[in-house]
């Protein structure tokens, strides 16, 4: 898939973008969650009216689930890169708004973890 | 990490100390990584050397943090750049509008300070946005309303002191309007506080704006002058009902009469929600209404009119009150166009059902979104969605054939120049007896494009003024060639915020540059561009 190479390939060349100045705590993906309803939901939450979900529909046409609550190939340094790069319309969230222990428990929500699943709509 | 301009590592890098002792090293960012985080992810610039980048980021939590980080960077001249949620996306975004200066980022003060029920008021701290509002008053059951702008993600005071407006009754759209006291941080450190917050133990903050002696408030509207650190905002006591219907006028010919009878119903409070213009012959067939094309010659837009049925001009009232009384008033508006006919759209009562909630534009009743963002973004009908787009928004007069020209004259001017738009509204009323038109102009992360982009908006803004008409606000690519236009008596006003803006802040560290007001120092040395 096209899409997923370039997004890897992305991820890959991007800076270290996670916390790694100091030793993190194990990220939490129930804290994860609260940062998605606060953050992310707006425009991610199922239904087309959320820009977020009706962009990624139209993008992945069908090969990829629109909510990114439901894909199953994020990884934690996919999550990073779209949080403090931004993409197209949507801007970055800077340290002060999701912090570097929050991004990281974002990550671990939206990426599929083997013990999680289905814990997960 | 680079320096600001003027200054030696040396004397930056001991200004950073001393702001670190302050607020502790995790909230001062100077890395390149993090203070791209603080770049404008619309800019005009992208990537070209004029973009305004911030040499580093400092992120306080308390108003005394506030005041010894001031007073560092006053001590040494380090330029410093105010921002409350700095989510200004089209008109600047997080970034300083001087490149190398540091942004202050007020994110972390967030606390609601007080929500008074009783006198329907509040106040905040910066990083209060309205998504933050709306849970707070939700979560203890008041029965208090926000305004809210588009995006839900602003900061209420960010919002309101670089003038923004939302969607429900008069006095609480206009949100610099509906504040009440505020507290700023003085680029030397002191603390003001405006209206009754000026008298130790005053209870009426909230209740009385204007205290003793010259209003100062104003000062701080788009402003460089000030760190405001609190503000009071009056909040909408949530009303039984809302109600729109709109008045159809047959004629191209009606437009000026259906204007200036709105007005008139609008300021005697016949209605109080913000009034809104169509035109069902131009918008037949479902096209976008927020795209209003080029309004045709009269007898043009009759003979559509007649081939269709479908009136020229449509007027769309809002109500905001108890049922009964808007009845009241909408069948005596109603009996001011014996020539019209009339839609009535849903009456909702308040608070809103479940499927109400999913039915609506949820601005026009307090609550806050980020649905707007559709607008340039990938969907099913757009493939190729935009970087951002900035905003174009000038005061046009509020008179029907003021609202034919700037549509005429602005769109014209925008194929001659070559100007994509992605939204050009109808007149917007969000300021009580004005009319605005807003225009979106889509970005693209491509220098050559934009530089064609700054030139033309450039030419746009001088076709404007040449006409009267005004930008509200704009993008800080063109905050000096706006303020050029507002030349009266040799440019007295730019002249007089400059006497100002080197009283009160001698050394000239406060958002230098924004809304075309430089410090002494740069004026001197031919900063201003
Ligand atoms: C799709 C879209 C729709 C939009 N719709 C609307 C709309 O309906 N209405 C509207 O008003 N705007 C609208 N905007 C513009 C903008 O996004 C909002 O006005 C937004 O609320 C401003 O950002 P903010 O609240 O984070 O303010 P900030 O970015 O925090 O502040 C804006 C500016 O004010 C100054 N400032 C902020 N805080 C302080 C402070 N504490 N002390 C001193 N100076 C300060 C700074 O110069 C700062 O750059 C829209 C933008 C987009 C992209």
């Amino acid at each position: 898939m096209r899409v997923l190479t370039l997004i890897a390939a992305l991820a890959m060349a991007t800076p270290a973008t996670a916390a790694t100045e100091r030793p993190a705590p194990r990220p939490d993906p129930a804290k994860g969650a609260a940062v998605f309803a606060k953050w992310c939901a707006p425009c991610h939450a199922p239904g087309m009216r959320h820009p977020g979900t009706a962009a990624l529909a139209a993008k992945y046409n069908g090969q990829l689930p629109p909510e990114l609550e439901r894909r199953s190939d994020l990884t934690p340094d996919m999550v990073a890169l779209y949080v403090r790069a931004g993409i197209s319309l949507m801007a970055p969230f800077r340290k002060t708004e999701i912090s570097d222990p929050q991004l990281a428990d974002l990550g671990a929500y939206l990426s599929p973890r083997p013990h999680a699943k289905g814990a997960r709509k | 990490m680079t320096t600001p301009p003027g200054l030696t590592a040396a004397v930056f890098d001991d200004a950073l100390r001393e702001i670190r002792a302050a607020v502790g090293d995790e909230w001062v960012f100077t890395t390149p990584a993090d203070t791209a985080l603080y770049r404008d992810a619309y800019s005009l610039f992208w990537d070209e050397p004029e973009e305004r980048l911030a040499s580093a980021a400092v992120a306080p939590a308390t108003v005394e943090q506030v005041q010894a980080v001031t007073r560092a960077c006053n001590a040494r001249g380090v330029p410093l750049y105010p921002i409350s949620t700095g989510r200004n996306l089209g008109y600047g975004g997080s970034a300083p509008a001087y490149s190398g200066s540091v942004v202050l980022d007020l994110k972390r003060m967030d606390r609601v300070i007080e929500v008074d029920e009783r006198n329907g008021s509040c106040i905040v701290e910066p990083g209060v946005s309205y998504f933050d509002m709306y849970r707070h008053l939700q979560s203890r059951g008041s029965r208090l309303w926000i305004d809210v702008p588009d995006p839900g993600w602003g900061s209420m005071i960010g919002n309101a002191l670089d003038f923004g407006g939302g969607y429900t009754a008069n006095p609480y759209r206009n949100h610099f309007e509906a504040h009440c006291g505020m507290e700023v941080v003085l680029a030397d450190g002191e603390i003001l506080r405006t209206g009754m917050g000026a008298l130790p133990g005053a209870q009426t903050w909230q209740q009385y704006r204007y205290g003793f002696g010259p209003y100062l408030d104003g000062l701080f509207k788009q402003s460089t002058l000030g760190i405001t650190t609190k503000m009071g905002f009056w909040l909408f006591p949530q009303p039984e009902a809302y109600f729109t219907a709109s008045i159809n006028l047959p004629r191209y010919d009606d437009l000026p009469m259906l204007v200036d009878t709105i007005g008139e119903l609008e300021n005697a409070n016949i209605f109080n929600g913000m009034p809104g213009i169509s035109s069902p012959v131009l918008f037949r067939g479902g096209k976008n209404p927020l795209d209003f094309p080029e309004i045709p010659e009269g007898a043009e837009m009759d003979r559509l009119a007649r081939e269709t049925g479908l009136p020229c001009w449509s007027a769309r009232l809002t109500f905001y009150g108890p049922e009964q009384v808007i009845r009241a008033q909408w069948a005596y508006a109603k009996s001011r166009f014996p020539t019209a006919s009339f839609t009535e759209h849903a009456l909702v009562k308040l608070p809103l059902s479940p499927a109400d909630m999913e039915r609506i534009h949820k601005p026009s009743f307090g609550i806050p979104s980020l649905e707007m963002f559709a607008m340039g973004a990938r969907s099913a009908h757009n493939p190729n969605p935009t970087d951002g787009h900035f905003w174009f928004s000038p005061i046009i007069p509020r008179t029907g054939e003021g609202f034919i020209a700037a549509n005429r004259i602005i769109r014209q001017t925008c194929q001659r120049l070559d100007i994509p738009v992605l939204l050009f509204s109808p007149p917007v009323s969000s300021w009580w007896r004005a009319f605005i038109l807003v225009m979106a102009i889509p970005v693209h992360k491509d220098p050559a494009r934009n530089q064609h982009l700054r030139a033309a908006v450039k030419e746009l803004i001088r076709v404007c003024a040449d006409h009267g008409w005004g930008e509200y606000r704009t993008a800080p690519a063109f905050h000096d060639a706006v303020m050029d236009t507002y030349s009266y008596n040799n440019h007295i006003v730019r002249r007089v915020n400059e006497r100002i803006k080197d009283a009160l802040d001698p050394n000239g560290i406060l958002s230098v540059g924004r809304y075309g007001v430089w410090p002494k120092r740069l004026r001197e040395q031919g900063g201003r561009k």
